[in-house]
């Protein structure tokens, strides 16, 4: 178990800067999910972390000892790879006990050591066999078996399940949690799937552009975003955006066409802003009702429990997440309604989170047009 | 629905096939069959009948002692230089793949030396090594008497393997690099976490699973070695001093087109085709056992 403190962590190659100055504190037992989309700089985070990239500038310390400098060997990390990266040329259990080999542990130790983790992953039938024998499924739990017979103070796992099927991802997602119930050391998980993050992870860091967006909890970030980015990123599927202008009265949205009358913002009138709505909170009623919004129903999508509907604000596409039994037309006008609580503001120019209606209205009214 | 060329009638398909057989048979299969035949009769020298006589051939030439020198100079020639060559070789690939920043420069360069001529290569390699003059002359002033290939025969055979070594270790690389290039980053990754250092990493991770390319060179080094040495022995010590080098192919030629005797050169050159169908049956059977394929 170990605590890891990375301070203004830079990353450069050659002259293009890839990881832009991040701190970050992960505590003790901690299971994080580093969620950004592809090339946000969290594998090569991770990486400095593993001792595998060198750190351009800033340091990173486990249990508050500098790692810069260490060896990957050196700094008691366990790292599960993307691909598994099993070595071929070995047994199952050769694999899983490479790392006691290296470090001199006496072979009948190792064998009761390899029997041990492969009774907990379930591999004991399969010890014998070459990785090339074995299911994905199967290769993921030795790759897992070889970082956990090290009993390391961290665990580091580099979208270890992308290159699983659908069932096996959510089988083996319960499979690394209550894992790590189990041994409870710090874990660092890199994804870009946000049902991956979200339902490992005790604390979420969002990263986009080699920067940090947010760190928090999953239901946090879900529910406060912090920024544009991190609305549109987190949720499935993604919030609503609506760019809009700050009135006297309200909001104008859409290029002035739509009127939102909302309590007072708080904002300056004039500033522009987007504001998000969930598709979940989004509540579709009978066209022309009072102070619902007119929209074109585009496309329906069923998903057996509920459905997503796709509709048409003025050109804007707009969707909504119901698990009511309608079923709209494509082509026919339904009315969109909404809490003003709902609503997400962010500023158009920086797209930061903007806390509006901070004196909070005890009911929140329907947000009219 | 498959869509197949087919031939109406089967002599339109061996009209095709013909011209390649004209060339394998004329090329391959008719000397070869020439110098078996050689190999059971006696030949005159210039030309005009023969006498069969059966293995005779065969039974002189191995009961003479100038070949059984010349079978041991050619596995010592073969063990050193194909081990030299290889191990250079691999050793020059392990590094290059830890950085590669201008791989493609080593790759160009270093094939250059297995695409000069053997002969060329041998007179470059005849002046470098030459004992009065250049590198080896400031050695002989040191040490006099230490470096004379024209003198003493371990000189002789020293510099004939350097020379071979020398035009193998550039194909050997290539291969070697491919070879290491193949391995995925992550594997070696994995066993940078898993605590092993860099020695160790070759040879538990590495070294296994480029075995399929050690073993394919290991055939075709010591194969050429058996025949792309001619033109190196021909030119830096012509089998000599006292015959130290005086390789099996060299021997061959020497004795058929110098000694004029074309029956035992035939009968040698068919145990030369011989001992390379043993030597690669035997790396076949017993190292490709040992070897890790992917």
């Amino acid at each position: 178990m170990a605590s890891i403190t990375i301070r203004g962590v830079k990353k450069n190659y050659a002259k293009t800067q890839v990881v832009h100055g991040v701190d970050l504190d992960f505590a003790s037992g901690e299971f994080v999910v580093i969620l950004g989309p592809s090339g946000c700089g969290k594998s090569t985070l991770l990486r400095m972390i593993a001792g595998l990239e060198e750190i351009s500038d800033g340091t990173i310390a486990i249990d508050g000892t500098v790692v810069n400098k260490l060896e990957p060997r050196e700094r008691g990390c366990a790292m599960v790879f993307q691909n598994y990266a099993l070595y071929p040329h070995m047994s199952v259990a050769q694999n899983i006990g490479y790392s006691l080999k290296v470090a001199g542990v006496p072979s009948a130790e190792r064998a009761q050591r390899i029997q041990a983790v492969a009774r907990v992953l379930e591999l004991e039938h399969l010890l014998d066999r070459k990785p090339m024998a074995l299911s994905g499924g199967q290769r993921q739990r030795v790759a897992m078996g070889r970082a956990m017979i090290r009993e390391p103070k961290v665990f580091l796992f580099d979208e270890p399940l992308s290159n699983l099927d659908a069932k096996l991802r959510v089988q083996m997602r319960s499979e690394i949690r209550k894992l790590h119930r189990r041994l409870s050391a710090t874990s660092v998980f890199v994804t870009h799937d946000q049902v991956e993050a979200m339902t490992l992870a005790d604390r979420l860091v969002v990263m986009n552009g080699g920067r940090v967006e947010q760190v928090g909890t999953p239901a946090e970030v879900y529910s406060r975003p912090a920024s544009r980015f991190v609305a549109t990123f987190v949720g499935a599927p993604s919030m609503n955006m609506l760019e809009g202008t700050v009135t006297l009265d309200g909001l104008s949205l859409l290029g002035d066409s739509r009127k939102l009358n909302v309590s007072r913002t708080g904002l300056p009138v004039g500033s522009k802003v987007a504001v998000g709505i969930r598709p979940e909170a989004v509540r579709m009623v009978a066209p022309g009702t009072p102070g619902a919004l007119a929209a074109t129903v585009d496309l329906i999508e069923e998903l057996g429990a509920g459905r997503v509907i796709y509709v048409d604000l003025d050109g804007v596409p707009f969707s909504i997440v119901t698990s009511e039994t309608v079923h709209p037309e494509p082509g026919s006008t339904v009315g969109l309604q909404f809490a003003e609580s709902d609503l997400h503001f962010f500023s158009s120019e920086t797209g930061g989170r903007l806390d509006v209606f901070k004196a909070s209205v005890p009911e929140p009214a329907p947000a009219t047009l | 629905m498959e869509k197949r060329v087919t031939f109406g009638r089967w002599t339109i398909g061996i009209l095709f096939a013909v011209p390649q057989l004209f060339l394998i048979f004329t090329f391959f299969y008719w000397p070869a069959g020439q110098a078996v035949y050689w190999s059971l009769t006696l030949q005159q020298p210039w030309g005009g009948g023969n006498i069969w006589v059966g293995l005779d051939n065969f039974r002189s030439i191995l009961s003479n002692a100038d070949y059984w020198n010349s079978i041991t100079a050619s596995m010592i020639f073969a063990g050193i230089s194909t081990g030299l060559a290889m191990l250079i070789a691999l050793v020059l690939a392990a590094l290059t793949d830890r950085q590669l920043a201008g791989s493609w420069l080593y790759r160009v360069v270093l094939i250059w030396p297995y695409g000069i001529a053997a002969p060329a290569l041998a007179l470059a390699f005849r002046f470098i090594l030459a004992p009065e003059a250049g590198f080896m002359a400031v050695v002989n002033r040191v040490w006099p008497g230490f470096w004379d290939p024209g003198l003493d025969g371990a000189d002789a055979m020293a510099s004939i393997i350097i020379a071979f070594s020398w035009k193998y270790v550039g194909y050997n690389f290539i291969f070697f690099l491919a070879a290491f290039q193949a391995i995925p980053r992550s594997l070696i990754e994995a066993a940078a976490m898993d605590g092993s250092g860099v020695i160790r990493r070759f040879l538990d991770i590495q070294f296994p699973l480029i075995t399929p390319t050690i073993f394919f060179l290991l055939v075709i080094n010591i194969t050429e070695s058996f025949q792309d040495s001619f033109g190196i022995v021909d030119i830096m010590t012509a089998g000599g001093p006292a015959n130290a080098t005086n390789l099996m192919v060299y021997k061959i030629y020497s004795d058929g087109f110098k000694g004029l005797d074309y029956s035992g050169a035939a009968a040698q050159s068919i145990i030369l085709m011989l001992l390379i169908i043993a030597l690669t049956i035997v790396q076949f059977r017993f190292i490709e056992r040992r070897v890790h394929y992917r």
